[in-house]
């Protein structure tokens, strides 16, 4: 049909050409390649890079009428607004806290259920338990939101048989718990699959010989689960560090509440309400680019560590 | 080689067994307490007590949820939204994918760099928001769309997952005379179904419960999608509530029956489908 646009028969040795001149052979050998990759390049270029483009706002004064370019320059000024804001020290401090809790409690779970169900031996009832744990993840936060605030409610939730007296979602002492244990609640189950994608690749050579060695459960699951696992655990560690300044737009604004706003107020909604409800979209920006470089340079010191440490890191 | 299991063996079976039985109830149990409130009748939903089984068994909320002409705007919306970004997305991501997986095209490790920055780094929601703007797509349902079609996430599923097919195949269609279009809408895409079909799902379930895009994106009610709708019935009956007014408008059962209108079609297919969203994660692994 048309063999003609093929790809290359590999040459030995390529004559010395320049690099541009390279690439283009190369591109037009490949057109069709880089036909296909188009529409995807320019959804990322627009919808990812032009943003980050945008990130110069930052240190403008933007206003809509003058545009991106059109604004004057400000230098440091937002950012030096932030630091001296106290409304905005204490976001950062909700949000690095609710981050850490999550880190410390959520990060965890999913790794303890994969184990738990890994040893499951009955495999209908290891399928109907990861149907059911997986479900929550499937639905949105605000319907998990609208849903915790009726089980949790004094009067008709599970809560009214201890007789509470107050929805304890409202209450600043316990919201931020609530945060974790929801977060556990609709993530962990899910979270479970990667962990047990990754299990399922260690040899059963591995556990017959410990077994024949008199090694008990627990000595099998320390020894040789989840040293095999480690490696996926190290990644999805790294990717969780880089959101430590992010604790999750949607299950934070949805449960939020003017009563829990001191203890639940997290840098996302703090942009959003500073730069879309408000119109302060230069100071807002200011807010979210501090959250997005503290972001990269934790994933990117948290990808050394791990390469220094003998694990493969995500790049 | 069967060993027989000890005593200390099959008691750490049935405990593992037990405490995961629990955590399972723990899962269901609040979707089964909303199906409860939504069938009680108004008075017995708002009274409490309603944990098992539903009191006064009426249908009376949703006959009031169903009766308001948003929650169909919105349902419809939400349907128009998911279909098309799952539609065009796998589609997109399978092209973008096939590309990068081709280790002789020249760029191909800078421009599968460039997708996994976009996971580590992004311009944050205002920029964001005044591309959007730029591109005159406030309040337009393709904001939504567009944005969510391609995902570095899943390009890189699918790219590891080309990655991993053996070449003799296309190499035989290549010597039959096929291009690499033809290559890879008659051979690639039909041999990666069930990749696509993860990816698929999770682009429809992303798109489906997506809050935060229609929150920012979406000012006029002709425009809601479902999650959205759910926060204003939500909020609306909270304020009802703590105002005392429309005591007769069932607060409970009437956020339980938009709660189960919403989430039925997600329970409805998940048991079914569920196969193939995890299959996606054990073909593609983590791994960039």
């Amino acid at each position: 049909m048309n063999a003609i646009h093929g790809r290359t028969i590999s040459v030995p040795k390529p004559q010395k050409q320049s690099g541009w001149k390279r690439f283009r052979k190369n591109f037009r050998v490949h057109k069709y390649y880089y036909l296909l990759m188009l529409p995807g390049i320019i959804a990322l270029l627009v919808f990812r890079y032009v943003p980050m483009a945008g990130i110069v706002i930052a240190f403008k004064n933007f206003r809509i009428a003058d545009g991106i370019f059109g604004s004057e320059w400000v230098g440091l000024k937002w950012f030096e607004m932030l630091f001296s804001n106290a409304e905005f020290t204490n976001v950062l401090f909700n949000t690095i806290y609710i981050s850490i809790l999550k880190i410390v409690f959520s990060f965890p779970a999913p790794i303890l259920l994969a184990l738990m169900i890994n040893e499951v031996g009955h495999l209908k009832y290891k399928k109907v338990v990861q149907t059911t744990v997986y479900l929550p993840h499937f639905i949105s936060w605000v319907v998990v939101g609208g849903i915790m605030m009726t089980i949790l409610s004094p009067s008709v939730g599970v809560l009214s048989l201890f007789g509470a007296a107050k929805n304890p979602l409202l209450e600043p002492a316990n919201f931020r718990w609530l945060v974790v244990i929801s977060d556990i609640w609709k993530e962990a189950g899910w979270g479970t699959v990667v962990y047990l994608a990754a299990i399922t690749s260690i040899s059963p050579d591995l556990y017959e010989a410990a077994t024949v060695d008199g090694a008990t459960r627990f000595q099998k699951i320390w020894n040789i689960t989840l040293p095999a696992i480690s490696g996926t655990i190290a990644i999805m560690l790294i990717l969780r560090t880089g959101s430590i300044l992010s604790a999750g737009f949607d299950q934070m604004y949805v449960l939020q509440t003017p009563a829990t706003m001191d203890v639940g107020d997290v840098l996302d909604t703090f942009v959003y309400r500073y730069g879309l409800a408000q119109g302060r979209f230069s100071y807002a920006a200011a807010a979210g680019l501090f959250q997005s470089v503290v972001g990269l340079i934790l994933v990117s010191i948290s990808n050394f560590v791990t390469a220094k440490m003998g694990q493969d890191g995500i790049w | 080689m069967k060993v027989k299991k000890g005593v200390g063996e099959r008691l750490f079976e049935m405990v593992n067994a037990f405490i995961l039985a629990v955590l399972s109830l723990v899962m269901l149990y609040p979707f089964w307490h909303e199906l409860c409130l939504s069938f009680s009748s108004a008075t017995e939903a708002t009274r409490g007590g309603v944990f098992l089984l539903p009191r006064e068994f009426t249908m009376q909320a949703y006959q009031l949820v169903t009766k308001n002409a948003f929650i169909w705007t919105s349902y419809a919306n939400s349907i128009y939204t998911a279909v098309l970004t799952t539609g065009i997305g796998v589609l997109l991501t399978a092209m973008l994918a096939y590309g990068l997986s081709k280790k002789q095209v020249a760029g191909h490790r800078f421009l599968s760099f460039a997708v996994v920055f976009c996971m580590i780094f992004n311009g944050g929601l205002i920029p964001t928001y005044l591309t959007v703007k730029g591109l005159n797509l406030i309040d337009n349902l393709w904001a939504l769309i567009l944005m969510a079609i391609v995902t570095p996430y899943n390009t890189i599923i699918v790219k590891n997952f080309f990655s991993a097919m053996p070449s003799e195949l296309e190499e035989a269609a290549f010597i039959d005379g096929a291009g690499p279009l033809r290559i890879f809408f008659q051979i690639i895409m039909p041999l990666s179904k069930a990749v696509l079909a993860t990816v698929g799902l999770w682009i429809a379930v992303a798109s489906w419960n997506n809050f935060m895009g229609p929150l920012i994106y979406m000012n006029s009610r002709e425009n809601f999608t479902l999650p959205l709708y759910i926060r204003q019935v939500i909020d609306g009956q909270m304020l009802a509530r703590t105002t005392g007014e429309g005591a007769q408008s069932a607060v409970e059962s009437v956020i339980g029956a938009t709660i189960i209108i919403s989430v039925a079609p997600i329970l409805c297919v998940y048991p079914f489908l569920q196969k193939y969203f995890v299959k996606g994660v054990m073909i593609g692994s983590v791994k960039g």
